[in-house]
């Protein structure tokens, strides 16, 4: 099974950017961390409180926790983006004829590849969604991009007929069995225990008490 | 050379138009000679075999003495290639794998012409059926696509060379391991269609043919792992799946002949399904020629690309003959197949292979029908669309947890019905270690409700210890039966259990086998991959593993010019092997492959492959996989040929018990 999920995808035109985003956002969360930590001490020993005081230390606070909102924020940003990418990249091919997922095509100097997947990244840090970004692919690289059937028009029967034929197989087989069971007594003559055909009583409670009895002695 | 090979060809093709002409007239005309026409139509059938052989003999050392002189030797072997690779020439290319195909179907006829005296009359009709079928592909060979033909002008000094992608260990093996599967359901076929037109009484043509498809079976089961174990060694995207239309190709008339295993039993046990097993059979056989159709016609593109050509329409022609013949036997004698048995229970064994037939059925027709829908779309809509794994995981995924379900109850229900006290009896500890393995995942940290996969991860685990506890169980519980009578240890007791009814527990190590390849198939989920250009020195990290580049080099041979890295692989701080990841260059077809490096444990893979090398840096590109249990794949496969093996094994002389009661009768709960 073609199966692949990249974890913390490690593709360097993917990955960069968001990493030096992450870090510009540390770093400076890190240093109003510095500035702000003597300003509490002070503000805790301070021995009457003013308004102004708790409203400084109130914006100072909320500046912090606004600072690791986002930071957080962008961390998720960050992973969405990441999981999008690879996500939409799983969903298309790659067109160069070696019949890949585009972002499991691994041939070197791949002359589409290497493109497809940094217009990928693009689309994707342009916020484009998913819909406009497929989109975008197949009007540039032709329907066969895609890597299965949309769900649109006609490719909906590729989509339908598998879980009809289930349903519709489903039901057939209930339908069998109930007219099977219903059939009253045909054929059942050449019924043995065992099946197969062989000779025997086939009905009767007695018979009936006979197979529970056997049943329960031979069942392993 | 050529003209020897062309001329044992049309030989052998003389021999089997022989064969089946007079067979049939033997069958069809009730004279004082028939006997004697049939007899030797018998033996031509048996000369072919050595023809055919013959010819393929001369091919294969057509390709060892370098004979560029004939266009095929040219087009697939070249003066460097190594020798076994020189034999696999045979099956490498169009004309020389219709030549192997040939010859493993004589030489099943042979098999089946030399043991004609098991019943005289259903095997000089099989023999018919199957010189039929051979005639068919010598007319390809003689006239569509000849392997003696010769070069025009001048000599080439060397050949074209072997497709690099086959140069490969396992290219030895796989291919012969999946025709001797798609060949070898020609003789069930025969038997089936034999027993069809002649109106053969009672299922005694089952009992002949059990061993013939389980043996089939099992071939082709290989040669589709094999397959897999080559993309995934090869191929070097990390995978061994891809759904490519010829993959496809082969898995249709596995699941049709794994239907078709499992509901002879039926007709075996109960004389029920006769209709359905004949067509289960006939659709097996034509779906292995509508493989060999998919993989030579070039109608749906494929990686297989090597073996395409414009020889489609005879196989077209082909299947459409077959399908006739089969329709209009089934038409004329369908009042033979009269079921014989009602079915008394929706809780019963007949039940649960209903079941089975329709999921394996339904998984069938929708890699068929995601195989052939782009040719559709086309046709309907004018553009071809591309229908690759997405689709098919998504589709198949929810019938094979379906299956695995059945796996898991079909064995413990009973011929003709089932009660319920005896269902929860033998199921409810099997539910309850699946449930206890499903929360012991989530506990450890699996999620199955932020991605679907991971669910579909999680359930394939559950269910697959809901399997391998059931097969468990019935060992222990008919193992404790045995042992309180006979007094040996417990294990004593399962192997003498199992040596009672091969079958029936040989199918249950098939079933341990399987879901042991589903738990392989379940740690895909889990896949990481990372690629990075590795100068000396440098260093990756993946998972647990980190990478450290020791050196990259290159060489050369005659055959062969070749890239590689020397990884050293660390974990926990300590060197744990050393990995080289090459990519060759082949000279004589100016293509390249990959050789991946692989470490294979029973936690995961760390796959490794070399790329190619930046041109600017000259430094190497790494791509580097951690696939988490892939090596249950191919455990599980062992497993199933274990399996396999044990249920071909002819049964043991039950051990003499005293009955507790005086009924004496046969195990209505167990049996096949």
């Amino acid at each position: 099974m073609r199966i692949t999920q990249n974890s913390e995808d490690a593709r360097l035109p993917i990955s960069v950017p968001l990493l030096s985003s992450h870090y510009s956002l540390l770093s400076s969360r890190a240093k109003r961390g510095i500035c702000c930590s003597p300003l509490s001490k002070e503000a805790a020993d301070s021995s009457s409180l003013s308004l102004l005081g708790m409203t400084r230390r109130f914006l100072r606070r909320s500046s912090q926790l606004i600072t690791l909102s986002l930071a957080v924020f962008a961390f998720l940003g960050a992973g969405d983006q990441s999981a999008r990418v690879n996500d939409l990249g799983h969903r298309m091919m790659c067109v160069c004829g070696c019949n890949q997922i585009l972002l499991e095509c691994n041939h070197v100097g791949c002359a589409y590849s290497d493109r497809m997947r940094a217009e990928l990244v693009a689309a994707v840090d342009r916020g484009d969604n998913d819909d406009l970004t497929l989109q975008g692919f197949v009007q540039k690289y032709g329907t066969t991009v895609m890597a299965a059937p949309t769900k649109t028009g006609f490719n909906r029967v590729a989509w339908i007929m598998p879980y009809l034929t289930l349903v519709l197989g489903l039901g057939t087989v209930v339908l069998i069995i109930g007219v099977w069971r219903g059939r009253g007594g045909n054929g059942e003559g050449g019924g043995g225990i065992g099946g197969g055909g062989s000779g025997g009583p086939g009905s009767g409670p007695e018979f009936e008490r006979f197979r529970d009895q056997a049943r329960k002695d031979t069942e392993t | 050379m050529s003209q020897i090979g062309s001329f044992a060809l049309l030989l052998a093709l003389a021999l089997s138009a022989y064969s089946f002409l007079g067979g049939l007239m033997a069958l069809v005309i009730k004279g004082p000679g028939s006997g004697r026409l049939g007899e030797t139509a018998r033996r031509a059938g048996i000369a072919s075999f050595a023809i055919v052989f013959l010819a393929a003999v001369v091919l294969v050392v057509a390709a060892f003495q370098n004979d560029f002189s004939i266009a095929y030797i040219f087009h697939h072997s070249n003066r460097e290639l190594p020798a076994p690779y020189k034999f696999a020439t045979l099956w490498s290319g169009q004309e020389g794998s219709l030549l192997f195909w040939s010859l493993l179907l004589s030489a099943y006829g042979l098999v089946l012409r030399l043991r004609y005296k098991t019943d005289v009359r259903l095997f000089a009709h099989a023999s018919v059926i199957i010189a039929a079928v051979q005639v068919f592909f010598l007319l390809l060979l003689n006239f569509a696509a000849h392997p003696f033909a010769v070069m025009q002008g001048s000599l080439p000094p060397d050949g074209n060379g072997l497709n690099p992608l086959l140069q490969y260990p396992e290219m030895v093996i796989h291919p012969p391991m999946l025709y001797l599967g798609y060949v070898g359901f020609t003789v069930p076929f025969a038997f089936a269609l034999a027993a069809l037109i002649m109106r053969y009484p009672g299922e005694k043509w089952i009992q002949i043919t059990r061993r013939w498809t389980m043996v089939t079976w099992g071939f082709l089961t290989c040669g589709v792992f094999l397959g897999a174990h080559w993309a995934y060694s090869v191929l070097g995207w990390g995978g061994y799946w891809g759904w490519d239309p010829v993959e496809n190709a082969s898995l249709m008339p596995w699941l049709t002949g794994t239907a078709f295993l499992h509901s002879v039993m039926m007709q075996e046990k109960r004389g029920m399904l006769k209709t359905w097993n004949m067509w289960l059979i006939f659709s097996t056989f034509m779906l292995s020629i509508f493989g060999t159709f998919l993989t030579r016609s070039g109608v749906v593109s494929s990686v297989h690309a090597f073996a395409q050509s414009s020889i489609g329409d005879w196989f077209v022609a082909f299947l459409a003959i077959i399908f006739a013949t089969c329709l209009f036997f089934y038409v004329k004698n369908r009042s033979h197949l009269r079921t014989e048995h009602k079915l008394e229970s929706l809780i019963s064994r007949e039940s649960s292979f209903l079941f089975n037939n329709l999921l394996l059925l339904v998984a069938c027709f929708t890699v068929l029908w995601g195989t052939l829908f782009p040719v559709l779309s086309e046709w309907v809509q004018g553009t071809k669309v591309t229908v690759g794994p997405p689709f098919f995981n998504r589709v198949n995924v929810p019938v094979a947890l379906l299956l695995l379900l059945l796996t898991a109850v079909g064995p413990l229900l009973a011929w003709r019905r089932t009660s319920v006290e005896s269902l929860k009896r033998n199921f409810l500890w099997p539910a309850v270690g699946a449930l206890v393995a499903g929360v012991l995942l989530v506990a450890l940290g699996m999620k199955p409700w932020t991605d679907v996969s991971y669910f579909y991860s999680l359930m394939t685990i559950m269910l697959s210890a809901l399997v391998a506890l059931t097969v468990v169980s019935e060992f222990i519980r008919g193992g404790r039966v045995i042992g309180r009578h006979t007094g040996q240890n417990l294990f004593a007791s399962m192997v003498q259990l199992a040596h009672r009814n091969t079958r029936r527990y040989g199918g249950y190590i098939v079933h341990f086998g399987v879901i042991v390849i589903m738990i392989g198939f379940a740690g895909a989920v889990f896949n990481q991959d990372k690629e990075q250009e590795m100068g000396f020195g440098d260093k990756m990290t993946i998972g647990a593993y980190t990478l450290v580049c020791q050196s990259y080099t290159q060489d050369d041979n005659p055959n062969y010019g070749s890239e590689w890295a020397v990884m050293n692989v660390f974990k926990g701080g300590k060197q744990i092997a050393t990995l080289n990841p090459e990519r060759r260059f082949y000279k004589a077809s100016q293509q390249t492959s990959t050789m991946v490096a692989n470490r294979s444990t029973p936690q995961e893979d760390l796959y490794v492959v070399y790329e190619g090398q930046n041109l600017d840096t000259g430094r190497p590109i790494i791509k580097v996989h951690l696939n988490p249990l892939v090596m249950w794949i191919w455990v599980g496969v062992w497993i199933i040929i274990a399996g396999t093996v044990v249920a071909l094994i002819p049964n043991a002389v039950p051990v003499r018990v005293p009955a507790p009661v005086r009924l004496r009768a046969e195990p209505v709960g167990a049996g096949d």
